[in-house]
């Protein structure tokens, strides 16, 4: 028998109809959408544990799985209980938006959380917009967005660098050279630095990019010799770090006279190149291992005897592990009843939590997180000291280096005059 | 002039860690013809020997190297024996076979040993850097050019002082002609390639304490290297020498008169153009292929 086009067609419009008239719920939005149905709230864990960025976003899905664990050790939210829905998008962004869509329509999960590089975020924005549903996003990233479907918990550059910077000129000098691989993150975080030091008198005597997995700093250590500043401003990422630390300690500068000051050196990146090529560098962040709280002493023991004794936690699996508890907290104050991912946003705006690096809020203004800079000089240990911490939590300000824009509850607006 | 030395010498430690990258593909690409893409995955395997040696018997750089030589090139001698002698004759399966020899390698590296970027020791005594002349530069990288140019004259004996290499010479020039006066074509390629590998493995010890060391390191070196390869006539050594020279120093010029991003697109585009108008490389030898 054959299938010519018309009979195709015809075929497949009455099978059309059938499942119209038999499976209404497939046509009417969300009709169907029991979220957090049977005692059980899924949620989806979206972290790479293959790839590229396998490495740190393995350490982010332990932190998840551990927050998790936690809540359900105490009885669950209202008495049901955490279902964490695992995937792993191998570190591609294409793969991202597939297996978000997975979560979201297949698993029905009233709330993922993933990602750790921007472009991950940016490729499951369309998938949680189009489902108006919630995406839990650790990273510290460059800022500039304003989703109303994304819960930041990371740190935007305001908070990251209003500190740093006026402490590194008064410290060291007004020379800056600024250093960082080559895609957005640098970028955005370059043009806060450079607003905040033409306000101290501050002076850029470089700004150069290298491509991302860059590893002949060579030509860059020459160019620091030459311009001699008084501060690098690095925001180079991943293996970068190690063969630039390396390099940098081999051709003999002098961390006391020209240091780097960083926003993504990180433990581990420090543990792969050895102690003593970091020590005398900073980094500034909100979280640092070596912080001495209660709870962060609790928490690095938790998460060394869940996922091993050489394990590190750094400033984006500490965020990872807090904003688990933090949408524990929303969902509490929903109660037993319907729960929807609009519903667990309204709930957590506002909500704090005692987090490892102190008590934080998520603002309910744009949904971004309080958070509390800290500014760490590493040692030989492979840890941080940890030499300024900031007084009060800081806002959260997404756009603070674009003044004609704000972020707010209903996503980015203009304004006017 | 102040600047003219450091950028020469920025120039020279780039062309030296390509010439080590680039000096084991050299040889079994000119020998054997055959394009290994598991060239830096050798370089990788050499990085996580030393890493392992470190760790297992605390050993310093210095005295892994001949373990480093000795391990990474039996695995290549396995790699030969067992997989690339039955793809002579068929160049482009070789690509492919070789390619996924490297993704084999690369894996299995990963699950021994893990994803993370390992930590591989500096000699103590090479960590600090020298002065000459009021100049300052890296005693590590020093090193390392010194090393690039003995390894260099090592394989310059090898190739045209022994009768090893007298064989390996003939084999290249005809190897049916030189199968008719006795030489064994198969030992020759098999220890060939173990001597390439084993400078790969070298090559990665030597750059692990400047570099990072994580298992998809290789992907990096093995472009480096073909680039100089190719740039330098397949056949001619004296033509990989000048041509990490020149992609060295043109490389520490463009990134000190620009940046990284742009100097990495230029000398590409460099190399290109020069391929175009010297298909052969700058330094062509005649070659009858069988």
């Amino acid at each position: 028998m054959s299938i010519d086009r018309r009979k195709f067609l015809k075929g497949t419009a009455t099978a059309g109809v059938a499942a119209a008239a038999g499976f209404p719920h497939i046509w009417i939005k969300n009709a169907s959408l029991a979220y957090a149905a049977g005692g059980e709230i899924k949620v989806g864990v979206l972290y790479s544990l293959t790839g590229t960025t396998a490495i740190i976003e393995t350490s982010l899905n332990h932190a998840t799985i551990m927050a998790i664990e936690e809540i359900n050790a105490a009885g669950g939210i209202n008495g049901m209980k955490v279902v964490p829905v695992i995937e792993d998008p191998a570190s591609d962004p294409a793969t991202f938006a597939e297996k978000a869509r997975r979560l979201v329509v297949g698993e029905k999960c009233v709330s993922v959380f993933g990602s750790y590089t921007s472009a991950s975020r940016k490729a499951v924005l369309p998938v949680f917009e189009k489902y108006h549903n919630l995406y839990w996003y650790p990273t510290l990233y460059e800022g500039r967005e304003c989703s109303t479907n994304v819960m930041y918990t990371g740190a935007v550059p305001n908070q990251q660098q209003k500190d740093l910077i006026p402490w590194l000129v008064k410290n060291f000098g007004k020379k800056f050279y600024l250093i960082g691989s080559n895609y957005i993150y640098p970028k955005e975080e370059n043009n806060v630095c450079k607003i905040l030091l033409k306000q101290l008198g501050g002076e850029v005597v470089g700004e150069e990019y290298v491509p991302l997995g860059h590893s002949e700093f060579s030509a860059v250590i020459n160019k620091f010799k030459e311009t001699q500043p008084n501060v690098i401003f690095s925001t180079v990422v991943g293996d970068s770090v190690v063969a630039l630390h390396r390099q940098y300690k081999a051709a003999g500068l002098d961390p006391k006279k020209m240091p780097m000051a960083s926003l993504t050196t990180s433990e581990d990146e420090v543990a792969a190149m050895g102690g003593e090529f970091a020590a005398g560098h900073f980094t500034s962040a909100p979280y640092f291992m070596s912080y001495d709280s209660p709870e962060n002493h609790k928490f690095v023991e938790a998460f060394k005897k869940r996922w091993g004794k050489d394990k590190t936690t750094n400033f984006v699996s500490e965020p990872a592990y807090f904003q688990v508890h933090l949408f524990k907290q929303a969902v509490a104050k929903l109660g037993k009843g319907s729960i929807t991912p609009a519903d667990v946003r309204k709930a957590a705006w506002g909500q704090e939590y005692k987090a490892p690096e102190g008590l934080v809020k998520i603002d309910p203004k744009n949904s971004h997180t309080y958070l509390w800079p800290k500014i760490g000089e590493w040692q030989t240990s492979g840890q941080a000291k940890i030499i300024e911490e900031s007084k009060e939590w800081v806002e959260p300000l997404p756009y603070w280096a674009y003044p004609g824009q704000v972020c707010t509850p209903d996503g980015m607006v203009e304004k006017k005059g | 002039m102040n600047s003219i030395i450091p950028q020469i010498s920025v120039g020279l430690s780039i062309a030296s860690i390509l010439l080590l990258i680039a000096l084991g593909l050299a040889i079994i690409y000119g020998t054997m013809g055959v394009i290994n893409l598991a060239h830096g995955d050798f370089v990788m395997l050499g990085a996580y020997t030393v890493w392992f040696l470190q760790k297992q018997f605390a050993m310093n750089l210095i005295t892994t190297l001949p373990f480093v030589f000795a391990f990474v090139g039996a695995v290549g001698w396995l790699a030969e024996r067992m997989l690339i002698r039955h793809l002579y004759q068929r160049p482009l399966d070789t690509i492919l076979a070789t390619w996924g020899l490297g993704v084999i390698m690369q894996q299995a590296v990963r699950l021994l040993a893990g994803a993370e970027l390992r930590y591989v020791k500096m000699p103590d005594f090479l960590i600090n850097p020298v002065h000459f002349f009021g100049y300052e530069d890296s005693a590590y990288r020093i090193f390392i050019f010194a090393l690039a140019v003995a390894l260099l004259i090592a394989t310059y004996v090898l190739i045209y002082k022994t009768e090893f290499g007298l064989r390996m010479r003939a084999i290249t020039q005809n190897r049916d002609v030189s199968r008719c006066f006795g030489i064994n074509a198969g030992r020759v390629y098999a220890l060939t390639f173990a001597y390439g590998a084993g400078l790969a493995g070298i090559a990665g010890a030597l750059v692990s304490p400047l570099k990072s060391v994580a298992p998809d390191m290789g992907t990096g070196y093995v472009v480096d290297a073909f680039l100089v390869v190719v740039l330098g006539g397949v056949h001619s050594l004296l033509g990989t020498v000048a041509s990490s020279y020149v992609i060295g120093q043109a490389d520490a010029v463009l990134a000190s008169w620009s940046d990284d991003t742009i100097a990495k697109a230029v000398v590409f585009l460099g190399v290109v153009v020069l391929i175009r108008l010297f298909p052969q490389g700058l330094f062509a030898m005649r070659v009858r292929r069988s």
